[in-house]
């Protein structure tokens, strides 16, 4: 393992919803669920973090928004879509300003269905996406190497 | 104080410091979850912080932040080297602030509003807290008749015993230098309640490595600061010395997990009118005596 896994910071962006996903987002982030233990810090900087947890549906307003976080994230990155509304458009999928999933905009590693998604099923989501992260991390390292 | 000696010093505070810093910015984390009913992450987390952090891309935005932040390093490392070899401590106060400058130079560099801001603050900061830091150096020099770090040894009680009113402004003002609420004005630990990341908003990868790094250097040699009050006679009252930095740093760590950030209005006049109550009144003292 590297130590990519070992201090995944997240930001989260909640799209577009109800919000929902988004304050099960937070929930896990509590002293209850204490994701600290295992390194994981919420920033507010998409510069620092590695993990992008999005929640609801892309609409059109905001997939600048979210593809702007996504580009700003430094290199291994991974994306976790939070809810139905982040995997698919869930609900909302037919309104008028919908685009759909995340996926309709920046490339998503794991999806994490739900409505709202359970803190328990988001540190599964979390802890498959670390595998992702691992892979990436060792892929730079080795491309910095044979540069 | 020799040259060599302070040159010896130096390398041995840049290798030793961040193992120390490491530990201790590991162990403040567990602490600090414990005050909140949390386990925490394990004691070498802040390590793991750093190493990931080595191996992120490199993006930095106006090309030079990373130089600007070996330039703090390597003033925060000399700043160690003169005071834990003895030297000047008025030398160590300016040095370290040379490595503050460097660091508010690498948060500009980048022209981000969000950084920008962060390094204003940061230079409030370094604003509010210098008088003081001035102020307990010549506090030092009027107990011990010597700027060198090393006369401690010659006394017969520790300097605390005359200026403990300067300890105390000393002690207001490492919540500031050490970046803890309520004076975390530059760069809050916790999102969502900082504009991005303050000061490090456009820092990432190495650099914020670096960053992460000089903050371990800069805890070690301020409680080393602290430490210098309770030290007299011989290197066996460095053990009194050492306890008591621990029990400032558990005290700022407690005041950390207990207070709200203020404005830095209130910041800047609380810390002056404690410099000029507990240095000034202490130095006039010590100079009718």
């Amino acid at each position: 393992m590297s130590f990519a896994t070992k201090s995944p910071w997240v930001i989260h962006y909640d799209a577009s919803s109800c919000n929902g996903c988004d304050i099960e987002v937070l929930a896990a982030l509590c002293p209850g669920f204490d994701l600290e233990r295992f390194g994981i810090v919420n920033t507010g900087n998409p510069k620092h973090a590695d993990i992008f947890l999005v929640t609801g549906s892309v609409n059109e307003r905001n997939q600048h928004v979210v593809k702007q976080i996504y580009d700003q994230m430094v290199e291994p990155k991974v994306v976790v879509a939070c809810g139905i509304c982040a995997c698919s458009g869930g609900i909302f999928h037919d309104c008028y300003n919908i685009l759909g999933g995340v996926d309709k905009v920046i490339p998503v590693d794991v999806y994490v269905p739900g409505c709202a998604v359970r803190p328990e099923a988001l540190i599964d989501g979390v802890v498959q996406a670390l595998d992702i992260l691992d892979q990436r991390a060792k892929a730079l390292e080795a491309k910095r190497k044979g540069a | 104080m020799s040259l060599i000696q302070t040159l010896l010093g130096t390398v041995l505070f840049a290798v030793l410091a961040p193992v120390v810093g490491c530990l201790l910015a590991g162990a403040d984390r567990i602490v600090s979850a414990r005050m909140q009913g949390r386990v925490g992450p394990p004691l070498l987390q802040p390590y793991y912080d750093v190493r990931k952090l080595l191996g992120k891309e490199d993006v930095s935005v106006s090309g030079v932040d990373g130089l600007y932040m070996t330039c703090a390093l390597v003033f925060t490392a000399f700043s160690g080297g003169f005071f834990f070899s003895g030297g000047n401590l008025l030398m160590s106060a300016f040095l370290i602030t040379m490595a503050a400058l460097f660091f508010i130079i690498a948060a500009y560099s980048s022209r981000s509003p969000f950084a920008e801001i962060g390094a204003g603050r940061e230079s409030l900061q370094v604003m509010a807290y210098e008088p003081m830091v001035i102020l307990m150096a010549v506090a030092f020099y009027l107990a011990t008749g010597t700027f060198q770090v090393a006369g401690v040894f010659d006394l017969r009680h520790p300097i605390v015993c005359t200026t403990w009113l300067a300890f105390i402004g000393f002690l207001f003002i490492l919540t500031i230098k050490l970046r803890k609420s309520p004076f975390d004005l530059s760069s809050s630990h916790h999102a969502h309640q900082e504009l991005v990341k303050g000061v490090t908003t456009e820092m990432s990868g190495r650099t914020l490595a670096k960053v992460e790094v000089m903050h371990w250097c800069e805890t070690v040699l301020f409680l080393g600061w602290t430490g210098m009050f309770f030290v007299w006679g011989g290197p066996a009252t460095l053990i009194v010395g050492v306890v008591f930095a621990l029990l400032a740093w558990f005290l700022e760590i407690l005041i950390d997990n207990n207070f709200a950030r203020v404005k830095w209005q209130a910041m800047l006049k609380s810390a002056w009118i404690v410099a000029l109550v507990c240095g000034g009144v202490n130095i006039a003292v010590l100079m009718l005596l």
